[in-house]
């Protein structure tokens, strides 16, 4: 059973800021900063010493239309240092600007719409048909209030809640992790939020065969 | 809050200064300076549709142009639209006993599967600003509502929204449905919201992809007018 990822990342430096490359790998690994523990946990368990990572910092998602700049400087400054690079995201909200990107730089990315649908499995969330449920990961309900309550000002104006989630009825938690303490995190924000909760263990869903795939 | 800001008396501001204070009211959020500013233009013998175009939809314009560079954050633009909300709200029965120029009307909806709303809402009330009546369906809309809606309504302009790379294909499905139905050059087909572009919008067969609400009423105004042009030259 997958357990609780142990490594020394800093959430809130992978929120804000990303990781820099680090290892002697000769692929890279270029991810957003929500999937840096689940990465680096499959690394370990899998021994992929090939495997280098980099982070971009993970709120560009409340920007979508700063990732696919930030992802081609990164292709960019990376050029010559590995054999090939990996992009470690989902579509995100790009409207396949990523994708033109990653096909303009030779490097692979991860299918679907976004982490929601790959942690699930694409064609299972896809088949699911929620409309009215909110989904958080891991990394999410570790970073929520970084990712969620700040940024859409829930703190300072909690009268908005009604207006972003009045038509939601249920916080639905994809766990990576077997975490009660993430668990009840995630409960917590269901709470705030006044939805229902729901946990679903998904484990690494697709990211393990993505990344198993570059293994050369 | 400065002690200075606590003692502006908004009836004490000339016209000029007291539009500049609501832009900044409203860019702050503050639907109660606004609902009061707005009774002082109209006690002062403003025109109901001057105070719409010149008060509130250039401050908002504002709001919308920093939300586009980064400067402000969805937060901001919801408060500031709800400001402005409480403004129109006072405005918009002046609007009809003042006679106030009528632009066309929109059926509005976010597609199915998607309950992302905040741009819309914002695109419907910038078009009530600018004077066209608005129809919003909500979120989560099939092909049919769509259609049921337009059939109802009789409307110059069908918009679509969608903020998920999941959803923005249904775009297609509703244009393609109106396509066999023969009803789709009967109107003008805006769509916008985050993910899209000018290249999908052009795919799909819309008639224009607007990134913005601002955007969205030139457009609107333009199409509806070449629509009145072509109609005209066919009388
Ligand atoms: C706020 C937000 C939410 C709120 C929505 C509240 C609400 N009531 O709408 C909450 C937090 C609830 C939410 C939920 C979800 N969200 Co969301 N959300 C956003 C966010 C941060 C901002 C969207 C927004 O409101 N912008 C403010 C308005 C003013 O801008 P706008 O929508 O772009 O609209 C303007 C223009 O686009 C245009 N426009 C828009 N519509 C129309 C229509 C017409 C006709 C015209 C002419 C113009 C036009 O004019 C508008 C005004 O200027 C975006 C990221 C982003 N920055 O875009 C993610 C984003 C859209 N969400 C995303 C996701 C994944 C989700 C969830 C699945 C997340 C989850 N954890 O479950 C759910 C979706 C559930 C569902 N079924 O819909 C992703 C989409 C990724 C993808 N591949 O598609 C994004 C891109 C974030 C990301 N990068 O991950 N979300």
């Amino acid at each position: 059973m997958t357990r609780a990822a142990e490594d020394d990342l800093d959430d809130a430096a992978l929120t804000a800021e990303g990781l820099s490359p680090g290892g002697a790998g000769r692929v890279l690994v270029l991810a957003c900063g929500a999937l840096a523990h689940e990465i680096t946990a499959l690394i370990r368990a899998n021994g992929w010493s090939h495997l280098d990572l980099q982070c971009l910092p993970a709120i560009l998602h409340n920007h979508p239309e700063r990732i696919a700049p930030a992802v081609e400087a990164a292709l960019a400054a990376a050029r010559g240092r590995y054999w090939s690079v990996f992009v470690a995201y989902a579509d995100c909200g790009t409207g396949g600007a990523l994708a033109r990107v990653c096909a303009e730089h030779g490097a692979g990315m991860i299918a679907g719409p976004h982490c929601y649908a790959f942690f699930d499995g694409l064609d299972r969330f896809a088949a699911r048909d929620e409309i009215t449920a909110f989904y958080v990961t891991d990394f999410l309900a570790r970073q929520f209030d970084a990712f969620v309550t700040r940024p859409l000002g829930l703190d300072r104006h909690p009268e908005l809640r009604e207006m972003y989630f009045g038509h939601y009825e249920t916080l639905v938690y994809l766990a990576q992790t077997e975490d009660a303490a993430l668990t009840e995190k995630a409960r917590a924000a269901a709470r705030a939020l006044g939805l229902a909760f729901e946990r679903r263990f998904t484990g690494y869903g697709d990211l393990a065969p993505a990344l198993t795939r570059i293994t050369p | 809050m400065s002690d200075q800001d606590d003692d502006i008396i908004l009836s004490e501001l000339s016209d000029d200064d007291l539009v500049a204070q609501m832009f900044d009211d409203l860019y702050d959020g503050l639907r109660e300076e606004i609902e009061e500013g707005v009774n002082i233009l109209l006690e002062r013998g403003w025109q109901p549709y001057d105070i719409l175009t010149k008060a509130l939809v250039g401050g908002m314009t504002i709001v919308g142009n920093d939300f586009r560079d980064g400067i402000l954050f969805v937060p901001e633009v919801l408060l500031a639209a709800n400001a402005m909300k409480g403004g129109m709200a006072i405005l918009k029965p002046l609007l009809v006993e003042t006679g106030a120029p009528r632009m066309g009307k929109m059926v509005i909806g976010t597609v199915k599967g998607d309950i992302h709303d905040i741009g819309k809402n914002l695109v419907s009330m910038m078009m009530e600003g600018a004077g066209f009546e608005v129809v919003d369906l909500g979120i989560n809309n099939a092909v049919d509502k769509y259609l049921d809606a337009l059939e109802a309504e009789q409307p110059d302009i069908l918009g679509m929204s969608a903020l998920l790379t999941t959803t923005m294909p249904y775009m297609k499905v509703v244009i393609d449905t109106m396509k066999e139905k023969g009803i789709r050059e009967d109107y003008i087909v805006l769509v916008g919201g985050a993910p899209l572009n000018e290249e999908f919008g052009r795919a799909i067969g819309a008639d224009a992809y607007c990134r913005d609400a601002a955007v969205a009423v030139e457009t609107a105004k333009a199409f509806v007018a070449r629509k009145h042009n072509r109609i005209a030259a066919r009388a």
